[in-house]
C-alpha cells in the first residue's frame, strides 16, 4: 500500500501535494516527470498478464493434446467438428479484432463516429462468436457428446469453454469502455484502459488461431 | 493546474498513440494489410485440412506452421509488439512466455506418450498374473 502511494506521489509533477482525492486523480491522468511514459508502463504490465493468460491456455491445450485420443469409445473430433461453423466463428473474431484496432485509432484522434461505430461492430461480431459457440456446445450436449462423455470431450469443453468465457468477459469490458468514454471523454487514463482492452481482445484472437488450427482443423484432417 | 481532460505531454510518442488525424488512413491501412494476410493464411489452413494437396501425415505440421505464421501477423499488425520504443521488454517477456508454453505443451506430450517405458504394459501384467 505504501509503495502504491509512493508511485502516485511520484506521478504528481509538483510533488509535495497532499494525497487527497485531487492528488490521486491527477496522478492517474498525468505523465510522470521522469522515466518511461505511464502508457508504456501500463501496457507492459498488462502484456505480462496476457502472457500469463497464454500460459494458462497452454496448460489446457497440453491436457487436450494428451487426451485427444482418449475418446472412451465415444465420438472423435472427426465425427463432431463442423468446419463451416468454425470458419464463420473465425471470420467473426478476425473481423472484430480489426474493428477493435479501428476503435483504438478513433479514440486516439477523438473521432466519435469511428470510435463508437467500431466498438459497436466489435461487440456485434464478438457476441455472434459467443452465440455460435454456445449453439455448438448445446448441439454437442444434446447429441450425448457433453463434457462427461470422455476425456477428450472434457478437455475440449474446458479449452474452448475457457476461451469463450474470456470472450464473454471481453464483451462486458467493451461495453464498460464505451460507457466510460461516453461519460468521461477521451481522457488519458481512459485511453490507457482502452489500450489494455485492445491488447486483451487481440490476444484472444491469437489464442483462437491456435484453437481453430490445432483443435478443429487437425481434428478433422485425414490421418 | 491543468485540466485533466487536456493531454499534457506530447514528448513521449508511443507507436500507434498520439496519432495525428492525417495519419489515420495509414493506420487503418496497416490493420487492413494485417487482415488480408491473416485471411490468406486462414484460407490456406482450411483448404489444406480438407484437401489431398499436402502429404497427409504432414498436415498437422503444416497447420502448426501456418498457425505460427498467423500469430506472427497478429503480433506485428494488430498488437504492434515489434514497433514500440520499449519493444525489447515486450519481446523478451513474450520470448520467456513462449519458453514456458513450449515446456508445458511438449513436456506434457513427451511424458504422457512415454509413460509406459518404466511401467509394465497392462497385457503383460495380466499374463503374468494368470
Amino acid at each position: 500500500m505504501s509503495a502504491t502511494a509512493e508511485t502516485f506521489s511520484g506521478g504528481v509533477a509538483g510533488g509535495g501535494l497532499a494525497l487527497g482525492s485531487r492528488g490521486h486523480a491527477q496522478a492517474l491522468t498525468e505523465e510522470p516527470a521522469h522515466g518511461p511514459a505511464k502508457r508504456i508502463v501500463v501496457a507492459y504490465g498488462f502484456w505480462i498478464f496476457l502472457i500469463s493468460d497464454i500460459i494458462l491456455f497452454s496448460a489446457l491445450f497440453a491436457s487436450y493434446a494428451v487426451l485427444t485420443d482418449a475418446t472412451a469409445g465415444g465420438p472423435t473430433g472427426r465425427d463432431l467438428f463442423e468446419l463451416p461453423t468454425v470458419a464463420i466463428e473465425t471470420a467473426c473474431l478476425l473481423l472484430s479484432t480489426v474493428f477493435c484496432g479501428f476503435a483504438g485509432i478513433g479514440a486516439q484522434v477523438r473521432r466519435n463516429t469511428l470510435y463508437y461505430g467500431s466498438m459497436t461492430a466489435t461487440f456485434v461480431l464478438g457476441a455472434t462468436f459467443v452465440a455460435i459457440e454456445l449453439h455448438e456446445f448445446a448441439t454437442l450436449i444434446a447429441a450425448g457428446a457433453g463434457p462427461g462423455r470422455s476425456g477428450f470431450l472434457s478437455a475440449f469443453f474446458a479449452l474452448i469453454g475457457c476461451h469463450g468465457l474470456h470472450v464473454t468477459a471481453g464483451l462486458l469490458w467493451l461495453l464498460t469502455m464505451m460507457a466510460q468514454v461516453y461519460a468521461k471523454g477521451y481522457r488519458d487514463d481512459i485511453r490507457r484502459r482502452l489500450l489494455c482492452f485492445a491488447l486483451f481482445w487481440h490476444t484472444l484472437d491469437i489464442i483462437w488461431v491456435a484453437l481453430f488450427s490445432l483443435v478443429y482443423l487437425v481434428g478433422v484432417a485425414p490421418r | 493546474m491543468n485540466n485533466s481532460s487536456i493531454p499534457q505531454s506530447h514528448g513521449d510518442v508511443a507507436p500507434g498513440d498520439e496519432l495525428a488525424p492525417a495519419d489515420v488512413p495509414h493506420a487503418i491501412g496497416g490493420y487492413l494489410l494485417g487482415l488480408a494476410l491473416a485471411t490468406l493464411l486462414t484460407c490456406v489452413s482450411f483448404y489444406i485440412a480438407q484437401s489431398t494437396l499436402v502429404w497427409q501425415p504432414s498436415i498437422p505440421i503444416a497447420l502448426s506452421v501456418l498457425a505460427l505464421a498467423q500469430m506472427g501477423v497478429h503480433l506485428v499488425f494488430f498488437l504492434h509488439i515489434t514497433s514500440g520504443p520499449d519493444n525489447v521488454n515486450n519481446v523478451m517477456a513474450l520470448a520467456f512466455g513462449l519458453l514456458i508454453v513450449m515446456l508445458l505443451v511438449f513436456g506434457s506430450l513427451w511424458i504422457m506418450t512415454h509413460l509406459d517405458h518404466n511401467v509394465m504394459p497392462m497385457e503383460r501384467m495380466m499374463r503374468m498374473q494368470r
